[in-house]
């Protein structure tokens, strides 16, 4: 059995993360894909923190946690009342159309 | 009990805002008595921080610091919030979008600035930060019915949402090398977990970056500035901007000032491109918010040059300047403010053609701003952008200044160029003639400041060389 260490999580963290960024790149259909994508970013600090927390035997870092895990729900409702607002006038939503300004 | 007296403005700050939040749902047509009180609630605010004394204090653990560094950044936020509510007041009745809302957005994304200017520790730090850049996203999409705002809306969401995600996976990067949050430990044990708080440290100055809307970071500035309401526009292009270059400077002078030289060649980087950028891609534009979106891009290049040299000049000066920067855009928004014809506001560079035959004083102070923004002696511009250059030679880092020096006198040739289609192309139609004595005071006072610089222009430095923050 392998010992499963900081360095695990760290890894499993650098994925998620990358995963989102590139998520956020290569997405050309959906504004909601990218939402995801945003929380898939949060969610990796989340791992490294409480990761790193436990590491360092230091409860700060789950704090962090704590509060990202709020200013992500906070940041997801209003994302979604954007896109909402933005459909209203639009009706779509694919990324590719978002583009009235240009240059 | 101690450390609440010291936090009496944020705390009167956030009490008003779930007030004035209570007295808009409770009174019907409410839009006009909050706008009232929130230019009150400002107000009181700017003297409640000029009745605190001036001395450094640290409370909640550390994690919250009162200096002089963040009271001058707090009451340059709060003059120019105070500014830009004067003069987009008549511009929000007019598109119809005067809900009460509106000012009490702006209070909060006041109280995010304010904490995120007065943080000492990475959390402290990010609550802020966030505070600020969500009510900054309903901001831009808060003309709903508008589908350039909404799409500026989702462009500010998206972007912004994905530096901050950047950032904070920089912090989560430092707190687990330097295994804590603060910003004065961390400095101290920098040095030992080398590689560990360089890559946090890049990711964080990607986030920063994103926030004052510096090259490569700058995609969302052109796009989120035209869609937006133009009062929404000036408020983005100066509020935040103080905010971003005040924890910009907080950053690189605490937390990595041990590593200075690791910091100084991605900052001059940033720097040189940010000012290379605003003045070569503002020359093609038609739309003049776009413009004043690219000009920002480049102030912002010279503002961090001063970062850049990493002295304690470095600081002072990029201080000096967005100062500078602020009057100028503010007078210029309100100008902006002024193109209205057929009832309709107009953003077109070319409808000021001939606008000084119609209308000479406004065409008179516009010409005065746009001068001072291209940084033509013995307007106020030049001086910002000489103690900034000062500055960088004084570290020695001439290519930097040369860049800028070069940069200048390019983007010189855009504000130039408006200001010959002001006074020597043909004239139009004029725009429709008002007087709201708000608007045009506060071109007025951002024209006598700008003209008036050169008589002492010590002012300013004496006020800025008493800040430290170290």
């Amino acid at each position: 059995m392998i010992e499963i260490g900081l360095g695990h999580y760290l890894t499993l963290g650098a994925v998620i993360f990358s995963l989102g960024t590139l998520g956020i790149f290569l997405n050309r259909k959906n504004v909601i894909v990218i939402l995801m994508s945003v929380e898939l970013i949060l969610l990796a600090v989340n791992i490294n923190l409480v990761s790193f927390s436990i590491y360092l035997q230091d409860i700060t870092g789950q704090i962090f946690t704590m509060l990202i895990l709020t200013v992500a729900a906070a940041e997801a409702a209003i994302g979604l009342a954007i896109i909402v607002s933005y459909y209203r006038n639009k009706g779509s939503i694919r990324v590719e159309e978002i583009d009235e300004m240009k240059g | 009990m101690i450390a609440i007296k010291f936090i009496i403005p944020e705390l009167f700050l956030s009490i008003s805002i779930f007030s004035l939040i209570i007295i808009g749902v409770f009174l019907k047509k409410s839009f006009e008595i909050i706008y009232r009180l929130t230019i009150l609630v400002i107000i009181s605010i700017i003297f409640i921080i000029f009745s605190a004394n001036f001395e450094t204090e640290k409370i909640f653990n550390d994690s919250f610091v009162i200096d002089k560094f963040s009271i001058y950044s707090k009451l340059l936020i709060l003059v120019s919030t105070f500014f830009v509510l004067l003069i987009s007041k008549k511009y929000i009745i007019d598109i119809k979008n005067n809900k009460f809302e509106y000012p009490i957005i702006i209070l909060l994304s006041i109280l995010g600035m304010f904490i995120m200017v007065g943080s000492n520790d990475l959390i402290m730090f990010y609550m802020g930060l966030e505070l600020q850049s969500l009510a900054l996203y309903v901001l831009a999409a808060i003309d709903r019915d508008n589908i350039k705002s909404s799409e500026a809306g989702v462009k500010y969401f998206i972007l912004s949402a994905l530096s901050s995600g950047l950032l904070l996976y920089g912090c989560s990067l430092i707190y687990g090398f330097t295994g804590s949050t603060n910003f004065e430990i961390i400095a101290g044990i920098s040095n030992e977990f080398k590689i560990g708080v360089l890559f946090g440290m890049v990711f964080i100055l990607v986030g920063l970056a994103f926030k004052v809307s510096a090259v490569p970071f700058h995609m969302w500035t052109p796009d989120v500035y035209q869609g937006s309401p133009t009062s929404v526009t000036s408020f983005f292009s100066v509020v935040p901007k103080i905010a971003g270059i005040a924890i910009f400077i907080k950053f690189m002078y605490l937390p990595f000032k041990e590593v200075l030289s690791e910091w100084q060649y991605i900052l001059v980087f940033m720097s040189i491109a940010s000012m290379i950028l605003g003045s070569v891609a503002a020359i093609g534009q038609t739309n003049i918010k776009r413009l004043m979106a690219y000009s920002s891009i480049g102030h912002i290049g010279y503002a961090i040059a001063g970062i850049a040299s990493g002295s304690e000049n470095g600081f002072k000066s990029t201080l000096v300047y967005i100062s500078i920067y602020v009057v100028m855009n503010i007078g210029a928004f309100a100008c902006i403010l002024l193109m209205k014809r057929g009832g309709k506001y107009i953003e077109d560079i070319d409808e000021l053609s001939g606008v000084s035959k119609n209308h000479p004083l406004m065409s008179l102070g516009l010409m005065i701003i746009l001068f001072s923004l291209a940084g033509i002696p013995p307007l106020a511009g030049f001086f910002a952008k000489f103690y900034v250059f000062m500055a960088v030679i004084e570290s020695e880092m001439y290519t930097l200044a040369i860049v800028g020096l070069v940069t200048t006198v390019i983007s010189a040739f855009y504000y130039i160029k408006i200001i010959k289609v002001m006074y020597f192309d043909e004239p139009r139609k004029p725009f429709e003639k008002f007087v709201d004595y708000k608007i045009h005071g506060s071109i007025f006072i951002s024209c006598f400041i700008l003209v008036t610089f050169f008589l002492y222009p010590s002012f300013l430095n004496e006020i800025v060389s008493k800040i430290n923050i170290f």
